[in-house]
């Protein structure tokens, strides 16, 4: 009963961190930095989806932005004047899990064979694939607009006006992205102990004897790439609601390959680990973004270095750190420790 | 006595190697049956063919009554064909216990909804599949080790394991891929205990075993390979006699 209530306290405690952060951050920072916290929740949303596929079954995938895409199109499509349909929010979302969901089936069902490096090659190449039909399907039939991209997309949320205090919309979208990132941790943390989560990490640790042990490899292999799919499909809906304006330049392989590495800093196969691993590299970022410049110009007096590249540079030189340091990640799961330590 | 698994005319070749001819043996319900051979007489691939590793290039296979199909392993491990390989292969980073349990995945068929709305009878499963990977432990005689890693068990506990993931899926036919290979006497003969109760329990096992004496002494019938052909199947003592199996095995004898 004890354990219970502390367990319950703990939550609420979370819950209201959680509720009162962008008041926080708004009156300290400014609205930019919840915009940046958004961002923040949507890229835990991403990773923990690509977590099902490298982390819990082993799947090396270097072209996970394409469901991304292939969700922030969908919602664009459905909610903008390009077409001039406007579904609302609750109509697409689904929609573009489910779809991105059928992408992600038909990613994983010419590679069932391949592992490891070749996985990852084709993986890729299906990444740039998805990319370059966006940018090229505005003829002759006009779908995506090309390079140009969507704009006017219609808004996730309007700000509200409450007792003549107005919430800014990045407020209600907050809200609206730690529900769903809520709601997609606690979906993971269910797969992970059922019997598919059991079977996705048998496939990784030894494929021949899981499908001795029964277990249908090709099924499973499709649903980690569906379900892995189908998170990137809602964060890209939300994406595209959320900045109002989709262009193929947002999917490149950096953003694949961003994401992937949010999953390995944070520690591969690691629920906390990996959400960790997303806040860590949206944040710090935009920290030195922020910072880089001023920083110079106070010290020396002029910039030396374009705060962009310095960001460049100082994500390169964490990620060998941690690489160095911290090889299973920050957060790693007890699992990958032990064979890590074990190996090493 | 009823024949539960009969195979006629295996053929299996690798190019030009033709690693087993016309290989046909029938194995009875209830019996211990072992498959014995000098090095590469095809011991193994006749494992991996019977199990859908590898798909046979002639012959037929009657499993329970049933022609077996065996496109892939998962369906071979489906229709009641259980496994353990000659090199160990577990899990590694999983813990015993979850070994067994993914053993039990054919048994169980909870839905990826399922297990994300976390039903009722979801929640049952898994507690019927952890209590029946409990129960398998024990039975092969490693229950205090449940919570520790596969790849940290001793290696005559990691061949316990596997023997207990394999019965998960309630085999008819457990197929022990040279299971006492690098034990010691006090290991084999404690395997041996093992195997009995598993057949006593009514579990038909196929063993391929280079020990002969644990072949010769735990075995009701046994079939001889020899350059992927054939050449004895019979009760051990006859076997044991059989000119062709004693050349093969330790050479022509020769006058000293």
């Amino acid at each position: 009963m004890q354990e219970h209530q502390k367990k319950i306290a703990g939550l609420a405690l979370i819950g209201i961190a959680l509720a009162a952060l962008p008041f926080v951050i708004g009156m300290s920072f400014g609205n930019a930095w919840i915009r940046m916290l958004d961002f923040a929740l949507l890229y835990i949303m991403l990773a923990l989806g690509l977590n099902i596929v490298v982390g819990f079954a082993g799947l090396l995938d270097l072209g996970y932005i394409a469901f991304y895409a292939v969700g922030a199109y969908i919602y664009a499509l459905l909610a903008s004047p390009h077409f001039g349909i406007h579904w609302p929010l609750w109509a697409i979302l689904p929609l573009g899990a489910v779809v991105a969901g059928l992408f992600g089936v038909l990613l994983g069902a010419p590679t069932l064979r391949l592992r490891g490096d070749y996985l990852a090659i084709v993986t890729l190449g299906f990444g740039e694939i998805i990319r370059i039909f966006l940018n090229n399907l505005n003829a002759p039939v006009n779908i995506t607009n090309g390079p140009k991209g969507i704009a006017g997309i219609d808004p996730l949320a309007k700000s509200i006006d409450i007792f003549g205090y107005q919430l800014h919309s990045l407020y209600l979208v907050y809200y609206l992205f730690v529900a769903l990132a809520i709601l997609i941790v606690i979906v993971t943390m269910r797969l992970e102990n059922s019997r598919l989560g059991r079977a996705w990490v048998a496939i990784r640790e030894d494929e021949i004897a899981a499908k001795a042990c029964g277990i249908n490899t090709r099924n499973v292999k499709l649903l980690a790439f569906a379900l892995g799919a189908s998170f990137g499909g809602v964060a890209g809906g939300l994406f595209s609601g959320f900045q109002q304006f989709v262009s193929p330049e947002s999917f490149g392989l950096f953003e694949s390959i961003m994401v992937l590495c949010m999953v390995v800093l944070g520690g591969m196969g690691n629920i906390p680990g990996v959400i960790l691993g997303a806040v860590v590299l949206t944040v710090l970022p935009e920290l030195f973004r922020h910072w880089a410049g001023p920083m110079q110009m106070a010290l020396f007096g002029q910039t030396y270095i374009d705060p962009e590249s310095m960001r460049l540079l100082l994500f390169g030189i964490a990620l060998i750190l941690v690489m160095r340091f911290r090889p299973m990640g920050l957060l790693p799961s007890a699992r990958r420790k032990a064979e890590l330590v074990e190996h090493a | 006595m009823t024949v539960l698994l009969s195979a006629n005319n295996i053929a299996k070749h690798f190019g030009g190697i033709r690693a087993l001819k016309d290989v046909s043996l029938t194995i009875n319900a209830g019996e211990i049956y072992g498959l014995i051979g000098p090095n590469g007489a095809g011991k193994t691939t006749f494992f991996n063919v019977i199990t859908g590793l590898y798909q046979r290039d002639g012959g037929d296979i009657v499993f329970d009554g049933q022609p077996l199909h065996v496109d892939s392993p998962h369906e071979v491990t489906k229709a009641g064909i259980a496994r353990t390989f000659q090199n160990i292969r577990l899990f590694a980073e999983m813990s015993a216990l979850e070994n067994v349990m993914v053993g039990r995945h054919l048994r169980s068929k909870g839905s990826v909804l399922g297990a994300i709305l976390r039903t009722a009878a979801v929640r049952a499963e898994e507690a019927a599949i952890q209590a029946k990977a409990r129960e398998l432990l024990s039975y092969v005689g490693i229950a205090d080790k449940a919570d520790i890693r596969a790849a940290s068990l001793s290696y005559g506990d990691q061949r316990r394991l596997e023997i207990a993931r394999a019965l998960a899926t309630e085999p008819k036919l457990l197929a022990l891929d040279e299971p006492a290979a690098g034990m010691n006497a006090t290991e084999t003969a404690a395997l041996r205990t093992l195997i009995e109760k598993v057949r006593a329990d009514g579990t038909t096992v196929l063993l391929i075993e280079h020990d002969v004496k644990l072949i010769m002494g735990l075995c009701d019938r046994v079939a001889v390979l020899d350059y992927g052909e054939k050449i004895a199947e019979d009760v051990p003592a006859q076997v044991q006699k059989d000119p062709r199996v004693v050349s093969a095995y330790l050479g022509v004898p020769h006058e000293s």
